[in-house]
Protein backbone atom coordinates (compact mmCIF):
# COMPACT_ATOMS: atom_id res chain seq x y z
CA UNK A 1 0.00 0.00 0.00
CA UNK A 2 1.51 3.45 -0.77
CA UNK A 3 1.44 5.65 2.27
CA UNK A 4 1.78 8.93 0.46
CA UNK A 5 -1.02 8.32 -1.47
CA UNK A 6 -4.28 10.81 -1.41
CA UNK A 7 -6.59 8.29 -0.73
CA UNK A 8 -4.75 6.76 2.29
CA UNK A 9 -3.91 9.93 3.66
CA UNK A 10 -7.14 11.18 3.92
CA UNK A 11 -8.21 7.54 5.32
CA UNK A 12 -4.99 8.18 8.15
CA UNK A 13 -5.91 11.36 9.46
CA UNK A 14 -9.75 10.19 9.22
CA UNK A 15 -9.03 7.29 11.66
CA UNK A 16 -6.91 9.03 13.81
CA UNK A 17 -9.03 11.76 14.73
CA UNK A 18 -11.86 9.68 15.53
CA UNK A 19 -9.58 7.64 17.96
CA UNK A 20 -7.95 10.49 19.45
CA UNK A 21 -11.66 11.96 19.95
CA UNK A 22 -12.92 8.91 21.66
CA UNK A 23 -9.53 8.55 24.18
CA UNK A 24 -10.02 12.32 24.99
CA UNK A 25 -13.15 12.18 25.72
CA UNK A 26 -13.13 8.69 27.32
CA UNK A 27 -10.46 10.33 29.95
CA UNK A 28 -12.53 13.56 30.72
CA UNK A 29 -15.84 11.51 31.56
CA UNK A 30 -13.91 9.15 34.04
CA UNK A 31 -12.11 11.67 35.51
CA UNK A 32 -14.95 14.23 35.80
CA UNK A 33 -16.46 13.57 39.10
CA UNK A 34 -12.86 14.16 41.09
CA UNK A 35 -11.99 16.85 39.27
CA UNK A 36 -15.56 18.17 40.63
CA UNK A 37 -14.60 17.08 43.92
CA UNK A 38 -11.26 19.00 44.21
CA UNK A 39 -12.70 22.31 43.14
CA UNK A 40 -15.93 21.41 45.82
CA UNK A 41 -13.34 20.84 48.21
CA UNK A 42 -11.27 23.67 47.77
CA UNK A 43 -14.05 25.98 47.35
CA UNK A 44 -15.11 24.69 51.30
CA UNK A 45 -11.47 25.53 51.88
CA UNK A 46 -11.83 29.00 50.88
CA UNK A 47 -14.95 29.74 52.79
CA UNK A 48 -13.90 28.48 56.30
CA UNK A 49 -10.42 30.49 55.53
CA UNK A 50 -12.37 33.39 55.51
CA UNK A 51 -13.40 32.75 59.05
CA UNK A 52 -10.28 31.93 60.00
CA UNK A 53 -9.94 28.12 59.99
CA UNK A 54 -6.95 26.28 57.96
CA UNK A 55 -7.29 22.85 56.64
CA UNK A 56 -6.19 20.75 54.60
CA UNK A 57 -7.64 20.66 51.29
CA UNK A 58 -8.96 16.60 51.51
CA UNK A 59 -10.33 17.69 55.55
CA UNK A 60 -12.19 20.16 54.17
CA UNK A 61 -15.88 18.67 53.68
CA UNK A 62 -15.94 17.49 57.23
CA UNK A 63 -14.87 20.71 58.84
CA UNK A 64 -16.67 22.69 56.07
CA UNK A 65 -20.20 20.41 57.47
CA UNK A 66 -19.01 21.11 61.48
CA UNK A 67 -18.88 24.95 61.19
CA UNK A 68 -21.38 25.99 58.60
CA UNK A 69 -24.43 25.61 59.92
CA UNK A 70 -26.65 27.30 57.66
CA UNK A 71 -26.76 28.16 53.66
CA UNK A 72 -29.18 30.16 52.66
CA UNK A 73 -30.01 31.92 49.22
CA UNK A 74 -31.02 35.16 49.16
CA UNK A 75 -32.43 37.64 46.75
CA UNK A 76 -33.41 41.36 47.35
CA UNK A 77 -32.59 40.74 51.14
CA UNK A 78 -35.49 37.96 51.31
CA UNK A 79 -34.51 34.52 52.18
CA UNK A 80 -36.06 32.96 48.68
CA UNK A 81 -36.42 29.31 47.34
CA UNK A 82 -33.84 27.85 45.07
CA UNK A 83 -33.88 25.01 43.06
CA UNK A 84 -29.90 24.56 42.72
CA UNK A 85 -28.62 25.17 46.32
CA UNK A 86 -27.04 27.66 47.78
CA UNK A 87 -23.60 25.60 47.14
CA UNK A 88 -23.66 25.20 44.17
CA UNK A 89 -24.54 28.78 43.02
CA UNK A 90 -22.43 29.98 40.12
CA UNK A 91 -21.09 33.24 40.71
CA UNK A 92 -19.89 34.48 38.14
CA UNK A 93 -23.35 33.79 36.42
CA UNK A 94 -24.75 35.67 39.20
CA UNK A 95 -23.10 38.95 39.69
CA UNK A 96 -23.28 39.35 35.63
CA UNK A 97 -27.36 39.97 36.71
CA UNK A 98 -29.12 43.35 38.14
CA UNK A 99 -28.60 43.49 41.80
CA UNK A 100 -32.64 42.71 42.01
CA UNK A 101 -32.76 40.02 40.28
CA UNK A 102 -29.32 38.24 41.87
CA UNK A 103 -30.26 34.81 43.75
CA UNK A 104 -26.61 34.95 45.72
CA UNK A 105 -25.60 32.37 48.46
CA UNK A 106 -25.23 33.40 52.23
CA UNK A 107 -23.20 30.62 54.65
CA UNK A 108 -24.17 30.98 58.52
CA UNK A 109 -21.07 29.50 60.41
CA UNK A 110 -20.85 29.26 63.78
CA UNK A 111 -17.27 29.29 65.58
CA UNK A 112 -16.83 29.12 69.41
CA UNK A 113 -20.26 29.76 69.90
CA UNK A 114 -20.29 32.83 67.51
CA UNK A 115 -22.14 33.55 64.64
CA UNK A 116 -20.71 34.48 61.55
CA UNK A 117 -22.08 35.06 57.93
CA UNK A 118 -19.80 34.49 55.07
CA UNK A 119 -20.76 36.41 51.97
CA UNK A 120 -18.98 35.31 48.56
CA UNK A 121 -17.43 37.70 46.26
CA UNK A 122 -16.77 37.90 42.69
CA UNK A 123 -15.15 40.77 40.42
CA UNK A 124 -12.95 42.12 38.35
CA UNK A 125 -9.39 42.94 38.44
CA UNK A 126 -6.71 44.31 35.97
CA UNK A 127 -6.32 40.79 33.88
CA UNK A 128 -9.16 38.63 34.87
CA UNK A 129 -11.63 37.73 37.15
CA UNK A 130 -11.14 37.97 40.82
CA UNK A 131 -13.11 36.18 43.53
CA UNK A 132 -13.33 35.53 47.50
CA UNK A 133 -15.09 35.25 50.18
CA UNK A 134 -15.73 38.01 53.39
CA UNK A 135 -16.93 37.05 56.82
CA UNK A 136 -18.95 39.47 58.57
CA UNK A 137 -19.84 39.28 62.76
CA UNK A 138 -23.78 38.48 63.24
CA UNK A 139 -24.07 42.43 63.39
CA UNK A 140 -24.41 42.05 59.66
CA UNK A 141 -21.54 45.15 59.41
CA UNK A 142 -18.19 44.14 61.02
CA UNK A 143 -16.05 42.56 59.13
CA UNK A 144 -14.14 39.24 60.23
CA UNK A 145 -11.89 38.03 58.17
CA UNK A 146 -11.50 38.05 54.37
CA UNK A 147 -9.79 35.54 51.56
CA UNK A 148 -9.09 36.78 48.27
CA UNK A 149 -8.27 34.53 44.66
CA UNK A 150 -7.75 36.23 41.40
CA UNK A 151 -6.77 34.45 37.90
CA UNK A 152 -4.02 36.21 36.59
CA UNK A 153 -2.80 39.66 38.47
CA UNK A 154 0.27 40.50 38.19
CA UNK A 155 2.39 38.50 41.09
CA UNK A 156 3.93 41.30 43.06
CA UNK A 157 1.58 44.02 42.47
CA UNK A 158 -2.38 43.17 41.67
CA UNK A 159 -1.29 39.42 42.99
CA UNK A 160 -0.70 41.24 46.46
CA UNK A 161 -4.59 40.41 46.89
CA UNK A 162 -4.10 37.05 48.22
CA UNK A 163 -1.31 38.23 50.26
CA UNK A 164 -2.07 38.35 54.69
CA UNK A 165 -0.89 41.16 54.73
CA UNK A 166 -3.56 43.05 52.78
CA UNK A 167 -6.16 40.52 53.93
CA UNK A 168 -6.00 41.54 57.42
CA UNK A 169 -6.36 45.27 57.18
CA UNK A 170 -10.33 44.36 56.81
CA UNK A 171 -10.36 43.00 59.80
CA UNK A 172 -12.67 45.48 62.19
CA UNK A 173 -13.77 47.64 59.44
CA UNK A 174 -17.02 48.56 59.62
CA UNK A 175 -19.86 47.74 55.99
CA UNK A 176 -22.51 50.16 57.58
CA UNK A 177 -22.50 53.45 58.54
CA UNK A 178 -25.79 53.77 61.20
CA UNK A 179 -28.06 52.51 58.66
CA UNK A 180 -26.51 53.06 55.45
CA UNK A 181 -24.78 51.25 53.64
CA UNK A 182 -21.29 52.37 52.48
CA UNK A 183 -19.11 48.66 52.25
CA UNK A 184 -15.66 48.81 52.38
CA UNK A 185 -13.42 50.91 50.32
CA UNK A 186 -10.00 50.41 49.37
CA UNK A 187 -8.29 53.49 49.00
CA UNK A 188 -4.40 55.12 47.64
CA UNK A 189 -4.47 57.95 49.98
CA UNK A 190 -3.74 55.73 52.99
CA UNK A 191 -6.67 54.49 55.53
CA UNK A 192 -8.16 56.74 58.29
CA UNK A 193 -11.27 55.95 58.74
CA UNK A 194 -13.57 52.25 59.53
CA UNK A 195 -14.96 51.91 55.98
CA UNK A 196 -11.31 52.45 54.18
CA UNK A 197 -8.47 49.33 53.84
CA UNK A 198 -5.08 50.95 52.27
CA UNK A 199 -4.58 49.82 48.48
CA UNK A 200 -1.90 48.06 46.84
CA UNK A 201 1.20 50.44 45.51
CA UNK A 202 1.39 49.81 41.55
CA UNK A 203 -1.66 47.19 41.75
CA UNK A 204 -4.13 50.58 42.16
CA UNK A 205 -6.69 48.76 39.37
CA UNK A 206 -6.66 45.49 40.88
CA UNK A 207 -7.19 47.60 44.27
CA UNK A 208 -9.87 49.18 43.10
CA UNK A 209 -11.41 46.08 41.97
CA UNK A 210 -11.25 44.28 45.84
CA UNK A 211 -13.63 47.70 46.80
CA UNK A 212 -15.84 47.41 43.96
CA UNK A 213 -16.22 43.94 44.04
CA UNK A 214 -17.40 44.21 47.81
CA UNK A 215 -19.92 47.06 47.41
CA UNK A 216 -21.31 44.84 44.44
CA UNK A 217 -21.31 41.62 46.08
CA UNK A 218 -22.31 43.02 49.31
CA UNK A 219 -25.09 45.10 48.24
CA UNK A 220 -27.90 42.13 48.06
CA UNK A 221 -27.52 41.49 51.53
CA UNK A 222 -27.56 44.40 53.31
CA UNK A 223 -31.59 44.18 54.07
CA UNK A 224 -31.47 40.70 54.70
CA UNK A 225 -29.07 41.62 57.62
CA UNK A 226 -30.98 44.25 58.94
CA UNK A 227 -34.42 41.89 58.84
CA UNK A 228 -32.67 39.09 60.88
CA UNK A 229 -30.76 41.64 63.19
CA UNK A 230 -34.33 43.63 63.76
CA UNK A 231 -36.17 40.19 64.75
CA UNK B 1 19.16 -11.36 1.56
CA UNK B 2 21.66 -9.45 2.86
CA UNK B 3 19.58 -6.57 4.63
CA UNK B 4 17.59 -9.66 6.16
CA UNK B 5 20.44 -10.82 7.88
CA UNK B 6 21.45 -7.34 8.96
CA UNK B 7 17.88 -7.28 10.57
CA UNK B 8 18.08 -10.31 12.36
CA UNK B 9 21.31 -9.40 13.57
CA UNK B 10 19.74 -6.04 14.66
CA UNK B 11 17.33 -7.29 16.59
CA UNK B 12 19.83 -9.80 18.72
CA UNK B 13 21.47 -6.35 20.00
CA UNK B 14 21.24 -6.57 23.40
CA UNK B 15 18.58 -4.29 25.31
CA UNK B 16 21.39 -1.89 26.75
CA UNK B 17 24.11 -1.96 24.17
CA UNK B 18 26.60 0.45 24.45
CA UNK B 19 24.98 2.60 21.22
CA UNK B 20 21.53 2.39 23.59
CA UNK B 21 23.26 3.94 26.82
CA UNK B 22 24.75 6.01 24.73
CA UNK B 23 21.16 7.19 23.59
CA UNK B 24 20.45 8.12 27.82
CA UNK B 25 23.64 9.48 28.51
CA UNK B 26 24.05 11.86 25.50
CA UNK B 27 21.37 14.17 26.31
CA UNK B 28 22.95 14.24 30.06
CA UNK B 29 25.74 16.15 28.89
CA UNK B 30 27.08 16.53 25.52
CA UNK B 31 23.87 16.86 23.79
CA UNK B 32 21.51 18.14 26.70
CA UNK B 33 18.37 19.86 25.33
CA UNK B 34 18.52 22.95 27.30
CA UNK B 35 22.18 24.06 28.26
CA UNK B 36 23.31 22.92 24.25
CA UNK B 37 20.95 22.79 22.34
CA UNK B 38 19.05 25.76 24.34
CA UNK B 39 15.50 24.30 24.19
CA UNK B 40 12.75 24.50 26.15
CA UNK B 41 13.81 27.70 27.62
CA UNK B 42 10.27 28.91 28.52
CA UNK B 43 9.68 26.15 30.97
CA UNK B 44 13.08 26.32 32.53
CA UNK B 45 12.29 30.26 33.24
CA UNK B 46 8.49 30.06 34.09
CA UNK B 47 8.14 26.98 36.75
CA UNK B 48 11.65 27.12 38.48
CA UNK B 49 10.91 28.98 41.53
CA UNK B 50 9.82 26.32 43.40
CA UNK B 51 11.50 22.93 43.57
CA UNK B 52 7.88 20.74 43.60
CA UNK B 53 6.56 22.22 40.47
CA UNK B 54 9.76 22.12 38.33
CA UNK B 55 9.61 18.19 39.72
CA UNK B 56 6.50 17.49 38.65
CA UNK B 57 6.95 19.61 35.06
CA UNK B 58 10.06 17.00 34.58
CA UNK B 59 8.00 14.04 35.29
CA UNK B 60 4.70 15.20 33.14
CA UNK B 61 7.31 16.26 30.31
CA UNK B 62 8.81 12.82 30.72
CA UNK B 63 5.35 10.80 30.43
CA UNK B 64 4.76 13.25 27.42
CA UNK B 65 7.87 12.72 25.93
CA UNK B 66 8.30 8.77 26.31
CA UNK B 67 4.71 8.02 25.30
CA UNK B 68 5.43 10.32 22.17
CA UNK B 69 8.03 8.85 21.07
CA UNK B 70 6.91 5.39 21.50
CA UNK B 71 3.51 6.25 19.87
CA UNK B 72 5.61 7.94 16.93
CA UNK B 73 8.38 5.03 16.58
CA UNK B 74 5.35 2.27 16.06
CA UNK B 75 3.79 4.51 13.16
CA UNK B 76 6.64 5.71 11.72
CA UNK B 77 5.67 2.95 9.04
CA UNK B 78 2.42 3.85 8.32
CA UNK B 79 2.22 7.76 9.00
CA UNK B 80 1.69 9.17 5.48
CA UNK B 81 4.90 12.00 5.07
CA UNK B 82 2.80 14.80 4.23
CA UNK B 83 0.86 15.11 7.52
CA UNK B 84 3.32 13.99 9.67
CA UNK B 85 3.75 17.05 11.30
CA UNK B 86 0.48 17.29 12.05
CA UNK B 87 0.79 13.55 13.16
CA UNK B 88 2.91 14.57 15.30
CA UNK B 89 0.79 17.37 16.60
CA UNK B 90 -1.91 15.85 17.24
CA UNK B 91 -0.23 12.98 19.22
CA UNK B 92 1.45 15.46 21.74
CA UNK B 93 -1.61 17.38 21.83
CA UNK B 94 -3.59 14.72 23.28
CA UNK B 95 -1.02 13.53 25.21
CA UNK B 96 -1.16 16.91 27.09
CA UNK B 97 -4.31 17.29 27.56
CA UNK B 98 -4.61 13.18 29.10
CA UNK B 99 -1.79 14.84 31.21
CA UNK B 100 -3.09 17.76 32.51
CA UNK B 101 -6.53 15.72 33.33
CA UNK B 102 -5.04 13.43 35.07
CA UNK B 103 -3.25 16.15 37.05
CA UNK B 104 -6.43 18.07 38.13
CA UNK B 105 -7.83 14.94 39.57
CA UNK B 106 -5.25 13.82 41.27
CA UNK B 107 -2.75 16.34 41.93
CA UNK B 108 -5.19 19.18 42.02
CA UNK B 109 -2.60 22.00 43.79
CA UNK B 110 0.26 21.26 41.51
CA UNK B 111 -1.81 21.22 38.69
CA UNK B 112 -3.04 24.81 39.57
CA UNK B 113 0.44 26.04 40.21
CA UNK B 114 1.77 25.01 36.79
CA UNK B 115 -1.81 26.39 35.19
CA UNK B 116 -0.57 27.17 31.66
CA UNK B 117 2.55 25.54 31.42
CA UNK B 118 1.47 21.60 31.43
CA UNK B 119 -0.43 23.19 28.16
CA UNK B 120 2.43 24.77 27.45
CA UNK B 121 4.16 21.17 27.20
CA UNK B 122 3.03 20.94 23.63
CA UNK B 123 5.41 24.27 22.53
CA UNK B 124 8.11 22.51 23.93
CA UNK B 125 10.35 22.42 21.32
CA UNK B 126 12.11 19.46 22.65
CA UNK B 127 9.01 17.14 22.45
CA UNK B 128 8.70 17.70 18.76
CA UNK B 129 12.23 18.10 17.87
CA UNK B 130 12.59 14.26 19.29
CA UNK B 131 9.69 13.31 17.46
CA UNK B 132 10.77 14.39 14.23
CA UNK B 133 15.13 14.04 14.47
CA UNK B 134 14.55 10.25 16.16
CA UNK B 135 10.89 8.44 16.35
CA UNK B 136 10.38 8.27 13.05
CA UNK B 137 13.60 6.85 11.92
CA UNK B 138 13.92 4.73 14.79
CA UNK B 139 12.56 1.58 16.85
CA UNK B 140 10.18 1.93 19.75
CA UNK B 141 12.55 0.84 22.38
CA UNK B 142 15.46 2.97 21.30
CA UNK B 143 13.26 5.74 20.87
CA UNK B 144 12.15 5.19 24.09
CA UNK B 145 15.63 5.08 25.55
CA UNK B 146 16.40 8.58 23.26
CA UNK B 147 12.89 9.96 25.44
CA UNK B 148 14.24 8.74 28.90
CA UNK B 149 17.88 10.56 28.10
CA UNK B 150 16.21 13.44 26.85
CA UNK B 151 13.70 14.18 29.36
CA UNK B 152 16.29 13.47 32.31
CA UNK B 153 18.54 16.08 30.44
CA UNK B 154 15.81 18.58 31.03
CA UNK B 155 14.80 17.56 34.17
CA UNK B 156 18.17 17.50 35.68
CA UNK B 157 18.84 20.96 34.80
CA UNK B 158 15.19 22.40 35.54
CA UNK B 159 15.54 20.66 38.84
CA UNK B 160 19.03 22.25 39.76
CA UNK B 161 17.76 25.87 38.56
CA UNK B 162 14.93 25.26 40.88
CA UNK B 163 16.79 24.03 43.60
CA UNK B 164 19.30 27.75 43.32
CA UNK B 165 16.31 29.43 43.08
CA UNK B 166 14.25 28.20 45.75
CA UNK B 167 17.11 28.23 48.43
CA UNK B 168 18.12 31.50 47.60
CA UNK B 169 15.06 33.41 46.99
CA UNK B 170 12.83 32.19 49.64
CA UNK B 171 15.22 30.25 51.78
CA UNK B 172 13.38 27.31 51.27
CA UNK B 173 13.44 23.44 49.80
CA UNK B 174 10.24 21.66 48.68
CA UNK B 175 8.42 24.53 51.23
CA UNK B 176 10.45 23.71 53.88
CA UNK B 177 12.41 26.40 55.84
CA UNK B 178 16.00 25.18 55.27
CA UNK B 179 18.02 28.09 56.46
CA UNK B 180 15.30 29.58 59.32
CA UNK B 181 12.36 31.32 59.46
CA UNK B 182 12.83 34.67 58.09
CA UNK B 183 9.66 36.39 59.80
CA UNK B 184 10.99 35.30 63.22
CA UNK B 185 14.21 36.19 62.12
CA UNK B 186 16.04 32.59 63.60
CA UNK B 187 19.00 30.38 61.71
CA UNK B 188 21.10 32.36 59.12
CA UNK B 189 18.09 35.63 58.99
CA UNK B 190 19.15 36.00 62.99
CA UNK B 191 22.91 37.23 61.47
CA UNK B 192 21.58 39.44 58.83
CA UNK B 193 20.95 37.23 56.17
CA UNK B 194 18.34 38.36 53.88
CA UNK B 195 16.56 36.13 50.98
CA UNK B 196 17.17 37.37 47.27
CA UNK B 197 14.31 38.75 46.06
CA UNK B 198 14.88 38.74 42.32
CA UNK B 199 15.60 34.99 42.65
CA UNK B 200 11.83 34.70 41.96
CA UNK B 201 11.98 36.32 39.30
CA UNK B 202 12.15 34.98 35.67
CA UNK B 203 15.50 36.73 34.44
CA UNK B 204 17.28 35.31 37.09
CA UNK B 205 16.41 31.63 36.19
CA UNK B 206 18.02 32.76 32.54
CA UNK B 207 21.49 33.58 34.66
CA UNK B 208 21.26 30.68 36.70
CA UNK B 209 20.85 28.59 33.36
CA UNK B 210 23.63 30.57 32.19
CA UNK B 211 25.57 29.82 34.84
CA UNK B 212 24.92 25.68 34.49
CA UNK B 213 25.85 26.07 30.52
CA UNK B 214 29.51 28.45 31.71
CA UNK B 215 30.48 25.05 34.35
CA UNK B 216 29.38 23.02 31.54
CA UNK B 217 31.33 23.77 28.83
CA UNK B 218 34.46 24.68 30.93
CA UNK B 219 34.37 20.76 32.33
CA UNK B 220 33.12 19.49 28.67
CA UNK B 221 36.49 20.10 26.32
CA UNK B 222 34.56 18.74 23.07
CA UNK B 223 31.73 21.44 23.61
CA UNK B 224 34.31 24.62 23.34
CA UNK B 225 33.82 26.06 20.16
CA UNK B 226 37.34 26.87 18.64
Amino acid sequence: MDVNSNKYTYLFALVMVVVVALLLSGASISLKDRQDANVRQEKQQDILKSIGIMVERSEAPAEFDKFITEQVVVQNGQAVESETGAFEIDMAAAVSKPVAERQVPLYVASKNDTTFYIVPLRGKGLWGPIWGYVSLLSDGSTVYGTTFGHKGETPGLGAEITTDRFQEQFSGKQIMDGNNFVSVEVVKTGANNEHEVDGISGGTITSVGVGNMLKDCLTPYVDYFKNTNAQ
Amino acid sequence: MSTETQEVAKSREPLFSKKNRKLISDPLNENNPITVQVLGICSALAITVKLEPAIVMSISVFVVLAAGNVIISLMRNIIPNRIRIIVQLVVVASLVILVDQVLKAFVYDVSKQLSVFVGLIITNCIIMGRFEAFALGNTPWKSFLDAVGNAAGYGFILVTVAFFRELLGSGTLFGIEVLGNAADKTGLYAIGYENNGMMLLPPMALIVVALIIWVQRSRTKSLIEE
